[in-house]
């Protein structure tokens, strides 16, 4: 069915997952800062209505999580908005349940945040920066059902996308899902870099993770903020990052050589999947430069942002190509 | 009158306790040569802790070693036991919040043993406990608030101490079973003093370096004890 496209709508959605990623930037900065229980009380902020909060209490780590606080109601309200929009005025009801699905989505996020800085549960860290991960996309997948080619692209102008790399494209979007779950593992450890060097591991292509070998780690390290001590899980879980990060690499590559034997090189799909791989490449450098500056909390963070993207570039893609498919 | 018969027998006991009772002397030493310290550098973009140091910036205090080797902040105490803690009635111990750093940042309490928290600066604080055998908990406190007590009915080693404002704030409390411990001085020394006679299991514990242990027998004289840690 066409529908009518509804350019407020559509710029209102992208609004939304506009800011939905910036909250995932200063999500970032929470947890690289190690702020996240620097405003103990929630949903109260130091014991004022979070948004009445006096400026001067905005410093040090209470800048970061009040800040995220603030935007994450700033998303609540826009995602609650949009919702509304959707319900009432897009005649798709596929459309109308993920709006609702988006609604409760950001209603349990929010929760999510709140519990564990209120019951201080530090490992519903890891929930948290996962479930906000799976909402950027599906903020972008509403933006894009929202938008002009969506809805008035006509199956003339469309050549179909082989099921074989629409496939591979979503193994390996999968792939970043899981590395990102990974990547929220290591952060919420509050144990800074349980490796210090690249592209070797303390000293060796695979690190020494005896007894032993970790003692002489935690001796020799010296912590500013990141102070717990390293564990042999810690260092296994930072290689098998590396190691799924050459693998997802290497998928992207591939998949990028796959469309533009598919698709032709002047295909928008084949240029965006080589976008696609400079992203990754980009992500690979900043977690290059996240470990040789000593995790730098910008340079972590923007590990995070680029890693957001690198996932919504493979969902955003395999739905682009799901949907020129089903035209043709 | 049965009251004071019970008190004076109390402390008739109580004084024949200390009677047989000796000190533990020794001396932790460092062998090797230990990371240089960092400086605190996020202090610098804080507006209200960098007013605090106009000049150099405080460092970590990992490796507290005098110019003899002497290593500071070892917990030194008695191994394996337990239920004989003293906490409840013992002077409580002070950890102030200043210059946006605790003091002291090394410190051993007994279980019940209250423990109270004082803001000093003129900037909000967050005290925040993470302990692995004891409930943890956060509370703000607000400049001249007033001053926060906690206590731990678990013993653990290192219970941390952070303020989460202010990421680069650690504390590390010991908490024991026990009255017997102490934590070495700037040059290294300890002493635990009033031990019963007999034989021990005696741990000495760096927070950085691990544990070491050693079987001590205190005599009516006392006993001694030193400690090497080694850092490769």
């Amino acid at each position: 069915m066409n529908n009518k496209y509804n350019p407020a709508l559509f710029w209102f959605a992208v609004l939304n997952a506009v800011a939905t990623f910036l909250l995932i930037g200063l999500g970032g900065l929470v947890t690289s800062h190690e702020a996240g229980m620097s405003v103990p009380d929630w949903p109260t902020s130091y014991g004022y209505n979070m948004f009445a909060l006096p400026i001067k209490f905005w410093t040090g780590g209470a800048f970061f999580e009040h800040t995220h606080r603030l935007l994450a109601s700033v998303v609540g309200l826009l995602t609650t908005i949009l919702a509304v929009w959707l319900w009432l005025k897009d005649p798709r009801k596929w459309l109308t349940w993920l709006g609702i699905a988006a609604f409760l989505l950001v209603i349990a996020q929010g929760i999510l945040g709140g519990l564990r800085v209120k019951w201080q549960l530090d490992y519903l860290g890891i929930p948290h920066g996962a479930v906000a991960q799976a909402f950027l996309v599906l903020t972008c997948a509403i933006a894009l059902f929202t938008g002009r080619w969506w809805q008035n692209s006509s199956a003339e102008k469309q050549i179909s996308v082989p099921r074989g790399l629409r496939s591979h494209v979503l193994y390996v979007t999968i792939l970043i899902f899981i590395q990102l779950l990974i990547a929220a593992t290591m952060r919420h450890q509050h144990a800074g870099l349980a490796i210090s060097d690249f592209p070797l591991a303390h000293g060796k292509i695979w690190p020494d993770t005896s007894a032993e070998a970790i003692a002489h780690y935690n001796a020799q390290r010296v912590e500013i903020n990141n102070i717990n001590p390293i564990t042999a899980f810690q260092v296994e879980l930072q290689m098998i990052h590396r190691l799924v990060a050459y693998a997802i690499f290497l998928g992207v590559a591939a998949a990028a050589m796959l469309a533009r034997k598919k698709l032709g090189g002047r295909d928008w799909l084949t240029k965006f999947a080589f976008f696609w791989l400079v992203l990754l490449a980009l992500q690979i450098i900043l977690g290059a430069a996240t470990i040789w500056l000593n995790k730098a909390a910008d340079i972590a963070t923007g590990h995070v942002m680029v890693g957001a993207l690198a996932l919504l570039a493979g969902a955003l893609w395999w739905l682009v190509a799901a949907r020129r498919t089903a035209l043709t | 009158m049965k009251k004071s018969l019970l008190l004076l027998s109390l402390g008739i006991f109580s004084a024949l306790q200390l009677a047989g009772a000796a000190d533990i002397t020794g001396v932790i030493t460092l062998k090797g040569t230990a990371p240089a310290e960092k400086e605190l550098t996020p202090i610098k973009d804080d507006p209200y802790c960098s007013t605090m140091y106009p000049g150099a910036l405080p460092t970590t205090h990992f490796y507290v070693v005098s110019a003899g080797g002497g290593l500071a902040d070892v917990i030194v105490s008695l191994k394996g036991i337990s239920g004989k803690s003293t906490g409840g009635s013992a002077a409580p111990v002070g950890i102030d919040q200043k210059g946006c750093l605790y003091h002291p940042q090394i410190l051993a309490v007994q279980t019940g043993q209250k423990i109270i928290v004082k803001n000093s600066d003129t900037c909000v604080h967050n005290v925040h406990t993470v302990p692995k055998e004891n409930a943890p908990q956060n509370l703000v406190q607000m400049p001249g608030g007033a001053d926060l007590n906690f206590t731990f009915d678990k013993p653990e080693p290192f219970l941390k101490f952070q303020c989460d404002v202010h990421p680069w704030m650690f504390a590390w409390v010991t908490v024991v079973d026990h009255p017997y411990f102490s934590v070495s001085g700037a040059d290294g020394k300890f002493t635990i003093k009033n031990v019963p006679p007999g034989k021990y299991t005696l741990e000495a514990t760096h927070r950085k370096l691990g544990v070491q242990t050693a079987e001590i027998e205190v005599k009516d004289t006392g006993a001694a004890q030193n400690f090497t840690f080694e850092i490769k």
